[in-house]
């Protein structure tokens, strides 16, 4: 699904060039839930944002689906859920899922059908007709979901889409985004800076280090996909996070 | 507090009425007050020098009565404006060539299609500025200069101009008020247009969504509140340019010519009221922009 090799990228600022990613290579496959982890300036967000052709590697190669990331985007192959939900204010919640579709050019019956399909998905049936302000934070990083949802991509990219929401919301919402994950088989790339997040939701969690970015650590999961919020309790669990922990001091070594 | 608080709605509301009207009331009422002096001290002279002229001694109480009753007074006072504001609305038939309504409809008319032409060049400059490279570094500088001339100096060219080729009344006035309220549009559009911030932007890119995709559905709807504000300046300012296209010789219809008229023959009364009615007009056209923006943002869910 998404291969990068030696994939660099550099940008080039008033005080010279600041390696953002050096050196990532990376394969995810078909159904893997792909966590990315690190302090801020890893390059973990800069990487999802490659994939998703938002930002242009400047060394390496990278494919989505076998194609560039450029022409996966126009093929529809990801759909982007960033940190804020970034809905629409003058838009329903329907409406604000229907966005990509009209600009997509699905046709009316069409778009009903699906906001309606993944509304019930992300478990938000009934609030279609409400406007973004009436849902509370959580509610509304669920509709932003839903809308990535919509257009049937493959990949669902995540950019710490539930940082800015509390523990409590945060838990329901990891949850209900795993069994997301099982029913609909989505490959996601999931950024986050919480150590518990990325192993409770992970098959495959990859540990970076900042200055130059890059990968220091990738580690299967060895948890089975059934995971109750209880999972986090048990040593196989708390073992994971050791090992995750372990990966990220040792990316801090020369702090 | 709690005493407040306990009151029963209609007496709160009496309560808000008057702690929202009393500082208006008071203000309104120094004003008034300070003009009755203002008219009696300018006016003063005149009556004083009739005065010595007839070989009478007037009274404290005949004096002031005299300054607030002349003909043409220096300064008219309140009293004397109302009533001529009062003969120029209900006293005329509104087709007569004395009535303000009449006057105020053809500024009004000037207004509204300078305006309408002006916030239409306000907004298609900013969509060019906002999406062309070339635009964004060549218009603005110029949209400055052509407010720092002073509109004075233009209006007469511009009506001399069009009088030549045999186009007067509205057109040419309207081209004035639309050379004075373009500038606040374009200035409040370019600010509008550009706020949809890097997110919303890459989350439009991450649709591939075209440019007037982005346009219509993000950065458009986004500019609204901008675009009221920058409105509501434009359509004042779309008044005085209209005004002001209308005091160059020759005018003989509108709130302008009324002014000019007014200056000619010292009919101080009939300027003042002009002016108040012109004033009166800016603030209902204010007003009604601000009406219309209430219920567009309240339905956009973009009201603060």
């Amino acid at each position: 699904m998404i291969e990068a090799k030696g994939v660099g990228l550099t940008f080039q600022t008033a005080d010279g060039p600041v390696d953002a990613l050096k050196d990532v290579d990376l394969t995810v496959g078909r159904g893997d839930f792909v966590s990315f982890i690190g302090p801020s300036g890893c390059g973990k967000t800069t990487f999802l944002r490659a994939v998703a052709a938002l930002e242009s590697p400047t060394a390496g190669t990278l494919r989505v689906n076998g194609m560039t990331p450029d022409a996966a985007r126009k093929a529809r192959a990801y759909g982007y859920v960033f940190q804020a939900p970034g809905l629409y204010p003058w838009r329903t919640i329907a409406g604000n899922i229907s966005l990509p579709l009209e600009i997509m050019g699905f046709g009316k019956a069409d778009r009903a059908a699906r906001i309606a399909r993944v509304l019930e998905l992300v478990d938000l049936a009934g609030f279609g007709g409400k406007f973004p302000w009436q849902l509370s934070g959580g509610m509304q990083q669920r509709a932003s979901i839903a809308r990535a949802l919509a257009f049937d991509a493959d990949i669902l990219l995540m950019d710490e889409p539930f940082g800015a929401l509390d523990e409590i919301v945060r838990d329901r919402l990891n949850e209900a985004l795993l069994e997301l994950w099982k029913k609909t088989g989505k490959t996601i790339g999931f950024v986050t800076h919480s150590i518990p997040e990325a192993v409770y939701l992970s098959t495959k969690i990859v540990v970076m280090s900042p200055r130059p970015g890059r990968i220091t650590r990738i580690i299967d999961s060895p948890l089975p996909p059934d995971r109750p919020l209880e999972i986090r309790e048990t040593p196989e669990f708390i073992a994971l996070a050791h090992e995750v922990r372990e990966g990220l001091r040792e990316g801090h070594g020369h702090d | 507090m709690t005493e407040a608080a306990s009151a029963a709605p209609g007496r709160r509301l009496w309560d808000g009425l008057q702690a929202r009207a009393l500082p208006v009331l008071t203000v309104l009422l120094a004003i008034v007050a300070i003009w009755y002096l203002g008219a009696i001290w300018m006016n003063g002279q005149w009556v004083r020098d009739q005065a010595a002229r007839a070989d009478t001694v007037l009274t404290t109480a005949e004096f002031i009565r005299q300054t607030l009753a002349l003909d043409r007074p220096v300064l008219p006072a309140p009293h004397q404006v109302a009533a001529g504001l009062w003969e120029g609305i209900a006293g005329q038939r509104i087709t007569s060539r004395r009535s303000l309504v009449w006057h105020g409809w053809v500024t009004l008319s000037a207004t509204l299609a300078g305006f309408g032409i002006g916030t239409l060049a306000g907004i298609l400059l900013a969509v060019g500025i906002v999406h062309n490279r070339a635009m964004d570094q060549s218009v603005m500088p110029w949209a400055v200069a052509s407010q720092t001339v002073p509109i004075l100096a233009i209006a007469p060219m511009v009506i001399v101009v069009f009088a030549s080729a045999g186009i007067t009344g509205l057109l040419p006035k309207a081209i004035i008020a639309a050379w004075l309220s373009f500038f606040p549009v374009l200035v409040g559009m370019v600010k509008g247009l550009r706020t949809p911030d890097a997110m919303q932007l890459d989350l439009m890119r991450s649709w591939s969504a075209s440019r007037a995709q982005q346009f219509w559905r993000l950065r458009l709807p986004s500019s609204m509140p901008y675009l009221f504000a920058s409105l509501k300046v434009a359509i004042a300012a779309a008044l005085v340019g209209t005004i002001v296209g209308e005091l160059p010789a020759g005018a003989t219809a509108g709130l302008g010519a009324r002014l000019l008229s007014g200056s000619y023959y010292g009919q101080t009364v009939q300027i003042w009221s002009a002016l108040f009615a012109a004033a009166a007009l800016a603030a209902a056209l204010v007003m009604l922009i601000g009406a219309i923006e209430t219920l567009v943002l309240k339905r956009m869910g973009l009201a603060r």
